[in-house]
């Protein structure tokens, strides 16, 4: 490939028009392979703009320029910095991992479903390279659709409600955004969002905006208390639609506290960060409770996922309470690392644990714990994984999942001793879930005859799942390239926090 | 000293655990316990030779493996710390599992799950390798999580057993809350230090020490107060001191090799060697010593007691592993390091000989692990019964054996300490004496001597398993009864000096330095002391209630009813854990989620807003009547509206 090659366009626009194609074709074995090809290929480009990404600099890089609608000054502008390359990584993985997912699972529309989730790709990483803020909201609504079409069609029984549910939700949440995003170019008079992010704003500016930000993001990611279309959302969706849902979609919100929310007001973010703090030490320890009490498999995980992210939100915010004694920065860029790390480690993670939940799905057909016992013995092979990926899930030192909570753990000792207190919970929380569930799934006689008709995993769930089992256990054992790229961006953004712009 | 042999040292075993663990199907049976145990006897091979290194030439290593990750200007690094204190430890660690690979051939050699066994063990010695070896916090904490993972799966190894699997669920659980405060404990260090590196923290002790915290507003704490108690309540998790000491017990489900090597010799010991290694801070917090010593106290008699009323094999010897960590922890309170190390050594390879003696009972027996069931197996198992003897002699503080000089001088250190507390720890662990005699011998008089109990299926000869149970049995007896040799130089002399601090005023071992004149006058000490008499009235009180007259220990029991019944219900601890904290812990889960979920954010605020909506609607609707009247008589009203508001 030469320099010269739009990369980012490339990434955005090869899997829509694949799966443009796709939708447009009957043979479901072709459409299968186009699929396939266009989701590798879109990943071998993330990969090259890996390499190629300069971690020197915390300027956009791989800029790309063009009026789109030049009456609004509304541009084609994409960039990167050291918060989106993970996060496009991330996205055209689990796209691959979702295509071979559904390869024999899917039986019905194969052609659509694949386009949905080719296309949905591409709106992703659009989201996470869009510099103008309404290219920003274009594909960030857009990108509703084909997850709303993956619940509404190839959905379980109460997808309907769940669907609405989901939609209504980050609907409201959007309009928020959508407010706060026209505010913004009243007062800048442009819509790129670097200039938003230098624009001088009053307190009480700051404060609107940030609150509009917070509610638009917070429902993504999701916070509590506006979680529970997640739970829905997951159960009624396909095993494809719950990996995206939950490796990619949640961080939207995560990156867009990252990129609107912090650098463009940062003196509310300070003045109202005990809300977020709060907010999440809520859903890590509530929440950690509520997924003990579930009896359906999905709905645990996705508890779990929102228990997670809350050590996201939590690591953004921390960094204003910290005030270290020894060396300035140190400890923020931890917490902020810390924060982006667990959001990369916790899509690996969760995809996995949804991979799984689908492999014993597809088998059994239901989702309820109780419904099994003793997997072990008819699939060693699957409980292996399984109980490897409850692991990272809950932490474990040498997995990905342990990386950010660690950094963000000790980031918050550091602001004060009980949000430590409280985030270190999920040690033993975590643990408890996750644990108590591998045991009634796994562990034990069989006990009935469903589970003993089970058939172990087949090379291409063992493909599947194998590769993610690597990439937690790179990351858990050296995390230092995906740090290394994040460190300019971080100390950038926290150059622009720690400036008032009162 | 070459990193690339310090390299070797844990990755032998990983690529043995590798090997038997991916490819044991295609590499079959033998050539997985091969390369299991070739991987596990090069590391002690080596560990040998860096004990030399250390030892003999005064050599010591701390250097980065690599650098784990840069933030700031921290740096999170994977690397080695080799002195005297590591490299007592590994040759401990890699000479105990080279038995326990060992005793496995003879030992699992029916089970399907063999070469899943072998990969286990094996990487668990890699891990307990790693934990010890670290130069960092972080390493540490690695290591600790990652042998807790171990102690999981093995516990749960035969996971179609019910109680398997609740004990190692029960484990994992009880760890982690030791690891809760563990890992706080870290964020302190790293808070006040700066660092996680062991030298670059421990160089600052001193100042760390004047700082304070305030934790519950106004009251101000010592830093090195919390961090130390923080860090305890790790060990304390690890190493199963009261009142996290109940997972145990219950580990006792998994195979016996493991309860010898991970529950006994080394994992549980973890949370000492911890306390050891960290001395520099330990020293400067009276608090922590304080805390450390009525903890270890209180485990030491208190467990010991539910000895005496267990009837499994395997059970009596973990209450006493827990009495034992007990002696070891009380030895670290009255900052007698060097005594709660060599303890620690001498236990690893009395208890691991007990445990694998216990085996080797229970494999004759077919599996049989009820005491009441054996009896008079001196004949039929010669070599476990000299075994164990020597096992049993050395728990007790025979004269002369190993476990006389650690205990007697755990003991003698309480006495002469002057951290608070350390009057009740000097009188709880000398009843233990007598408690410790008074098990250990009502086991081996009930399993060796006395009548037969036990019945055997289709005529099927009782004799001693095979070879490979019986090598390990007789290797460990070795260092069990002689181990005790060391002491002179290990703990009086100047073994670990640079590695352990103690300060002047709480220096206790240096008074026995300066007392003691060699093996022999020591021993001959020992044969005059209150603990001798204890253990030789334990060991004749069982001798009478066990083998002469049996009838005593059942009119004991009636009499002390109430006293037996605490015993068996373990003081109410499992109970109180299954029912409040667990049954506590379900109930909040189901309230938060019926009630704050699903009626609250679900019932009330969304499909709440939703109804009112769609109430709102209905309302609404009512308008679009569709008749033109209706809508020319709403226009009427507006225009009329508007101009009285705005004209008028």
């Amino acid at each position: 490939m030469s320099d010269d090659l739009p990369l980012l366009s490339l990434a955005i626009w090869l899997p829509i028009i694949s799966g443009i194609i796709v939708l447009f074709n009957g043979n479901n074995r072709l459409v299968k392979i186009v699929a396939l090809l266009a989701a590798l290929l879109t990943f071998i480009i993330s990969l090259a703009l890996y390499s190629r990404f300069d971690i020197s600099i915390h300027a956009m890089q791989f800029v790309e320029f063009a009026p789109w609608i030049p009456d609004y000054d509304i541009n084609y502008h994409l960039g990167i910095d050291g918060f989106s390359l993970p996060l496009i990584i991330l996205t055209t993985l689990s796209t691959v991992i979702v295509v071979v997912a559904g390869w024999e699972v899917i039986t019905r529309r194969v052609n659509e479903y694949m386009a949905s989730f080719l296309i949905m790709e591409g709106l992703m990483i659009a989201v996470f390279t869009a510099l103008d803020a309404i290219l920003f909201y274009v594909f960030f609504e857009a990108m509703l659709i084909p997850l709303f079409l993956i619940i509404g069609i190839w959905g379980g029984a109460n997808r309907v409600y769940a669907t609405l549910k989901f939609f209504l939700y980050t609907f409201f949440g959007s309009v928020f955004l959508l407010l706060a995003l026209l505010y913004l170019n009243h007062v800048v008079g442009d819509f790129s969002i670097i200039s938003y992010q230098q624009a001088t704003l009053t307190m009480k500016e700051q404060t609107w905006l940030f609150l509009a930000f917070l509610i638009a993001f917070a429902v993504k990611i999701p916070m509590w208390p506006v979680h529970t279309w997640l739970p829905d959302a997951h159960v009624e969706a396909p095993t494809g639609g719950s990996v995206i849902l939950a490796a990619v979609t949640l961080k939207i919100g995560g990156y867009g506290l990252l990129r609107f929310a912090l650098p463009i007001a940062p003196d509310a973010s300070m003045a109202l960060d005990w809300l977020v703090i709060s907010l999440s030490l809520v859903a890590v320890v509530y929440i950690s409770f509520v997924a003990l009490a579930q009896s359906d498999l999905k709905k645990l995980i996705a508890y779990s996922s929102i228990v997670h992210m809350g050590f996201v939100t939590l690591g953004f915010f921390i960094i204003f309470r910290i005030s270290s004694n020894y060396d300035i920065g140190s400890i923020e860029v931890l917490a902020l690392e810390g924060a982006v790390i667990q959001m990369i480690s916790h899509g690996c993670i969760s995809a996995a644990m949804f991979l799984s939940i689908g492999v014993l799905y597809d088998r059994m057909h239901t989702r309820e714990i109780n419904d099994y016992g003793g997997v072990i013995n008819t699939m060693p092979v699957f409980a292996g994984f399984a109980v490897f990926f409850a692991m990272a899930n809950i932490g474990l030192p040498g997995t990905s999942g342990f990386v950010g909570e660690f950094m963000i753990i000790m980031a918050a000792f550091q602001a004060n001793f009980w949000f430590a207190f409280l985030a270190a919970t999920t040690l033993i929380l975590g643990a408890a879930y996750t644990l108590w569930m591998i045991k009634r799934v796994m562990f034990g006689e069989v006990t009935n005859e469903n589970v003993a008709k089970l058939t172990d995993i087949n090379s291409r769930e063992f493909i599947m799942l194998s590769s993610i089992a690597v990439i937690i256990l790179v990351i858990g054992v050296w995390p230092a390239p995906i740090i290394d790229v994040l460190h300019v961006s971080v100390e950038h953004l926290l150059a622009q926090v720690s400036q008032s712009k009162l | 000293m070459n990193q690339n042999l310090l390299l070797i040292i844990v990755l032998a075993p990983l690529l043995g655990s590798i090997i038997s663990g991916l490819l044991g199907k295609q590499v079959g049976r033998m050539w997985s316990h091969r390369v299991a145990i070739a991987g596990v006897g090069l590391a002690f091979i080596i560990s040998i030779w860096v004990f030399k290194l250390v030892v003999f030439d005064d050599q010591t290593y701390n250097g980065q493996v690599y650098q784990w990750m840069q933030v700031g200007s921290i740096s999170f690094e994977i690397g080695f710390l080799i002195d005297s204190l590591t490299a007592i430890m590994i040759l401990v660690v890699t000479f105990v599992s080279l038995m326990v690979h060992i005793y496995t051939i003879g030992y699992m050699h029916h089970d399907d799950g063999y070469t899943r066994f072998f990969s286990y063990i094996s990487l668990f010695t890699f891990s307990m390798l790693m934990l010890v070896m670290s130069n960092n916090f972080m390493q540490l904490f690695f290591g600790w999580e990652a042998v807790g993972l171990i102690s999981y799966l093995l516990i749960g190894f035969w996971y179609k057993k019910p109680m398997a699997i609740y004990a190692n669920l029960k484990a994992f659980l009880v760890n982690r809350i030791g690891d809760f405060g563990f890992l706080l404990g870290i964020a302190a260090v790293l808070m006040y230090a700066g660092s996680l590196d062991y030298v670059q923290v421990f160089i600052q002790a001193p100042e760390i020490a004047k700082k304070t915290i305030s934790i519950f507003s106004d009251v101000q704490w010592s830093v090195m107060s919390l961090t130390c108690i923080l860090l305890f309540i790790g060990a304390m998790g690890k190493s199963a001191q009261v009142p996290l000491h109940v997972w145990l017990p219950d580990s006792m489900e998994g195979p016996t090799p493991i309860s010898a090597l991970i529950h006994a010799a080394t994992m549980v010991t973890a949370g000492i060697f911890m306390v050891t290694r960290m001395s520099p801070l330990f020293e400067f917090s009276d608090t922590a010593l304080s805390v450390i010593l009525v903890v270890g106290a209180t485990t030491a008699i208190f467990m010991g007691f539910m000895g005496l009323v267990q009837n499994d094999i395997k059970r009596v010897i973990a209450y006493s592993t827990l009495s034992q960590l007990g002696y070891m922890t009380v030895a670290l309170g009255a900052s007698a390091y060097a005594a709660g190390m060599f303890h620690l050594m001498t236990h690893a390879f009395f208890k691991a000989l007990l445990f694998l003696a216990a085996g080797s009972v229970m494999i004759s027996l077919n599996h049989e692990q009820d005491i009441r069931k054996m009896g008079g197996l001196r004949k039929y198992l010669p070599i476990t019964y000299w075994t164990s003897l020597i096992g049993s002699l050395a728990i007790i503080g025979f004269p002369g054996m190993s476990g006389f000089f650690s205990k007697d001088l755990i003991i003698e250190s309480e006495h002469i300490s002057s951290i608070t507390g350390h009057d009740f720890a000097y009188f709880a662990i000398l009843i233990s004496v007598f408690i410790t005699a008074l098990y250990s011998f009502r086991l081996f008089f009930l399993v060796f001597h006395g009548q037969e109990h036990f019945t055997l299926h289709n005529g099927k000869q009782l004799h001693e398993p095979s070879i490979a149970v019986r090598i390990p049995l007789i290797l460990l007896a070795i260092p069990s009864a002689v181990g005790g040799m060391f002491i002179g130089s290990i703990v009086f002399g100047d073994f670990f000096d640079g590695v352990i601090l103690v300060l002047p005023e709480h220096n206790v071992l240096a008074y026995f330095g300066e007392e003691y004149h060699g093996l022999v006058s020591f021993i001959l000490h020992g044969l005059m002391t209150t603990p001798f008499l204890l253990a030789l009235l334990g060991v004749s009180v069982a001798y009478i209630i066990y083998v002469k007259r049996p009838n005593i220990a059942v009119r004991l029991r009636q009499r002390f009813t109430w006293f037996h019944k605490v015993l068996v219900n373990k003081y109410g601890f499992d109970n109180f854990n299954d029912k409040v904290l667990a049954g506590g812990s379900r109930l909040i889960a189901r309230v938060f989620w019926k009630i704050g979920d699903l009626t609250l954010i679900d019932g009330v605020i969304v499909n709440g807003s939703a109804k009112i909506v769609g109430l709102a609607a209905r309302m609404v609707r009512h308008i679009q009547t569709g008749y033109l009247y209706h809508y020319a008589f709403a226009m009427i009203l507006g225009v009329w509206l508007l101009l009285t508001l705005f004209v008028v």
